[in-house]
């Protein structure tokens, strides 16, 4: 259990069977009145936010949340199967859970899945994958149109800009935090 | 950046210090301990062995009132446990000033004068905030009954939000923000329930003789007519120190020295004024971190 004061941004607490998380918050306190804990939440599988303003005399639940490592094993539709590395148990999470991390996600890749209640909710992909370029036009050399870019496709469908020099079949590094280009990998 | 910040806090509590000087008022020191407090329901003490830390220093400069003492002024520290927020730190800096003669209004305009006179001294100068300096200056501040910035912002009216036991958010929420945006906005006549140590206004029975004061919606001070009838105060302090213990919070015996003394004093009045917080607004600080040497975080 929580109380008000222990409130503050990042902390995620379980509201009506659902998880949030705190992604605001501000305290407050009028002259002579009392204190408030203003907070914007976020619902941390549908994404939706609301605000809210809590009393200090207001109790939370801890939100049972769980992180654990897995791989990705294998899409199949809609459907994104992965592996407890530990436990070897399999868990599934459909697409719609999985919309920031499809784009930078490979069969076999090591992922953070995380739980609520022992159902997964979302997926953390390392800050940074390797994939291969799979579709790319050649550099026009003496291109004019003073771009120092171009763009290229990945292994997984993903488009990005990079510089001209990124060539097919080669792997690249992306930060899947803003899913841009940082360096060629060689291997 | 620090050092800059607590350059700009020195040479603000210097300009402080030397308008309260000039205007006659004595400078006092008196104990930051107490072994009791005035009983406020929604403020928590720290303890100090068997005594307390203030949470202002209310009582005992009314106190030196009572002694005689015409105009006094005070800048010490206060400590109010589990308050910390961006304009909040459990141990914090308050300007607190009092007089024998003159009631709440008397008192807006001498606020006025004291705030205008701390902003002409930096008008023009690298690293405050213009913007603050310049609302300062205005010069015809807003005066505004808390009835009519209800009506004005909120959606529903004062008398239901008491009522409905929901004050406090719509203040926060809707009424607040609004405030003092275009120039300073001084809120008066509070409901006597909201003002524990303020004289009950002579108009109206309602509502106690206290005002705030928001510059772009930030309160800065707090002051008010002294309720100085001793029957009534005691009465009050019952009241609400019912609220706090409810909520376990133990301020000590009723301070009865405090009591006798009050009964001494005819009329006075008193403002207290966060000073980190007036800080942060002439220095154009976003949080009360930047004005500090050290936040309890940092310890």
């Amino acid at each position: 259990m929580y109380t008000a004061s222990d409130l503050r941004k990042g902390l995620k607490i379980e509201i009506d069977g659902e998880p949030y998380i705190i992604t605001n918050f501000e305290f407050s306190k009028p002259g002579k009145g009392q204190s408030l804990y203003r907070c914007r939440l976020k619902n941390m599988v549908t994404g939706n936010a609301f605000d809210k303003t809590y009393r200090s005399n207001e109790k939370f639940k801890k939100a049972p949340l769980d992180e654990r490592k897995m791989q990705f094993l294998y899409q199949q539709g809609d459907e994104y199967h992965f592996m407890d590395t530990k436990s070897f148990e399999q868990y599934m999470i459909t697409r719609e859970h999985l919309e920031d991390v499809t784009p930078f996600m490979v069969d076999n890749m090591e992922v953070d899945v995380l739980l609520f209640h022992g159902n997964p909710i979302g997926v953390t992909l390392p800050n940074f994958v390797n994939l291969t370029v799979t579709k790319s036009d050649p550099w026009v050399k003496g291109d004019t149109s003073g771009t120092d870019t171009k763009p290229v496709t990945v292994e997984t469908g993903y488009e990005l800009q990079v510089p001209p020099f990124v060539v097919e079949g080669e792997k690249i590094q992306i930060d899947t935090r803003t899913g841009a280009y940082m360096t060629r990998v060689k291997e | 950046m620090i050092l800059q910040r607590l350059q700009q806090r020195a040479a603000l509590i210097q300009a402080a210090r030397f308008f309260f000087i000039a205007h006659d008022y004595l400078e006092v020191e008196t104990p930051i301990r107490l072994p009791a407090l005035i009983p406020e329901a929604h403020i928590r003490p720290l303890a100090s062995a068997s005594w307390f830390l203030q949470t202002s220093p209310e009582l005992c400069m009314k106190r030196l009132l009572a002694a005689g003492a015409p105009r006094l002024f005070q800048i010490c520290k206060c400590f109010r446990e589990g308050e910390r927020g961006s304009r909040h730190l459990p141990e914090f800096t308050m300007l607190e000033w009092y007089r024998l003669d003159g009631h709440y209004q008397d008192l807006m305009t001498e606020t006025q004068a004291f705030l205008q006179d701390l902003a002409a001294g930096v008008q023009q100068e690298r690293g405050y905030d213009q913007e603050i300096i310049g609302l300062l200056l205005q010069p015809q501040w807003q005066r505004w009954t808390l009835h009519e910035a209800f009506a004005c912002h909120a959606p529903i009216s004062l008398e239901k939000a008491l009522a409905d036991d929901c004050f406090e958010e719509i203040l926060v929420e809707h009424v607040e923000p609004q405030l003092g945006l275009e120039r300073p906005c001084f809120l008066y006549d509070y409901p006597t329930a909201l003002g524990s140590l303020a004289k009950t206004s002579a108009e109206n029975p309602e509502v106690a003789e206290r005002f705030e004061l928001y510059i772009q919606g930030v309160e800065l001070a707090n002051g008010f007519s002294e309720l100085t009838d001793v029957v009534e105060q005691r009465r009050r302090f019952a009241q609400e120190a019912t609220l706090a213990r409810a909520q376990g919070i133990w301020f000590g015996e009723v301070p009865e020295k405090f009591l006798t003394d009050l009964a001494t004093i005819e009329a006075a009045c008193g403002i207290a004024l966060g000073l980190d917080r007036l800080v942060m607004l002439l220095t154009g600080a976003l949080i009360i971190d930047e004005v500090v040497s050290f936040t309890p975080e940092h310890l």
